[in-house]
């Protein structure tokens, strides 16, 4: 775990990428499997398999079994959360600023009669433009 | 009509949000477009827009400066790249104290909804995985007063603002020195 976090979060959103690994690490969240058992459901090589296994391993998201023979795959959960962790705090951000937008929208929209579609009618603000309806703003 | 906000990542550098709007399009595109309107819903988590210039055509610039808990202020601009209401909007962001190279290109497609609404699907680029690292990096390390508060406008708000419960979690992960194994 001598990985630094941001370089390992780059690699998590890297392996996050390919829907191939998507899925070998939505297999692995139902327990550990070896190459031959993870390259089962996949058209592709078990050479390609492993390549994308090493993607993976690189970024922290798996991580092998000692035994030789088998080297059995398992999720590691810690560098897939810290991802999903700082996604989750983004797309809330914009939820926030999102739903502030709703309400102007709404507000925009009940505007006076007559000027319903009118942005520039928005009350306690002095409009900009002339309150051309459709015009799009422009300076 | 408007619908969960929906978050994917197509690539390691870019992030594309998508959210659907219970107005029309020329309406929507205002309000991502003229000042008046940005400074009445653009901030969150306890910032808010103070100042707002809009030069609104191909190469013209833009400039938001936002105000946050404590007084701590943050400015970002960039240049239009596409103008072309009520259809699509890109522009380049760059933040005064920015922390990584190069500019992010924002770019909101805005497409009519069913029901007369508008979905927005923004892109967020970055200009190279290296620099959606950097971005990644401070939010997770700051501490209150330290400058990479606009950053926290742009990823998650600042710490005596923001949503406290995931936090916990985020920094064990992150944090040098103590990474779970």
């Amino acid at each position: 775990m001598t990985v630094d976090a941001p370089d390992r979060l780059d690699a998590t959103f890297a392996a996050l990428a390919d829907p191939t690994r998507r899925a070998i690490l939505a297999r692995l969240a139902t327990g550990e499997a070896t190459v031959t058992e993870l390259a089962a459901p996949f058209a592709i090589s078990q050479p390609a398999i492993s390549k994308h296994l090493k993607v993976l391993e690189r970024a922290g998201l798996i991580s092998r079994g000692r035994d030789a023979q088998r080297r059995p795959c398992r999720l590691e959960a810690a560098p897939l959360a810290a991802a999903v962790s700082w996604l989750e705090r983004y797309r809330r951000y914009w939820e926030e600023r999102y739903r502030n937008l709703d309400a102007l929208l709404h507000e925009l929209q009940a505007g006076p009669a007559g000027e319903r579609e009118s942005p520039e009618q928005a009350p306690e603000q002095a409009p900009e433009q002339p309150p051309e309806r459709g015009r799009e703003p422009a300076r | 009509m408007t619908g969960p906000l929906t978050l994917t990542t197509p690539s390691d550098r870019e992030i594309v949000l998508r959210r659907t709007f219970a107005a029309p399009r020329h309406l929507v595109f205002s309000a991502f477009t003229r000042p008046d309107l940005l400074r009445r819903w653009y901030g969150a988590q306890g910032w808010r827009l103070v100042e707002c210039e809009v030069d609104l055509r191909v190469g013209g610039g833009y400039r938001f400066g936002s105000r946050g808990p404590g007084g701590a202020g943050m400015t970002q601009r960039g240049v239009y790249r596409v103008v072309d209401p009520p259809a699509t909007l890109a522009y380049t962001e760059r933040f005064d104290d920015q922390s990584y190279p190069g500019e992010t290109l924002i770019t909101h497609a805005f497409t009519e909804a069913a029901g007369g609404g508008t979905t927005v699907t923004t892109t967020v680029r970055y200009p190279s995985a290296r620099a959606r690292d950097i971005a990644l990096r401070y939010p997770m390390r700051r501490g209150v007063a330290e400058s990479y508060q606009r950053l926290d406008t742009l990823l998650a708000g600042p710490p005596e603002a923001g949503p406290p419960s995931r936090r916990d979690g985020f920094q064990r992960t992150a944090e040098e020195g103590d990474e779970p194994q």
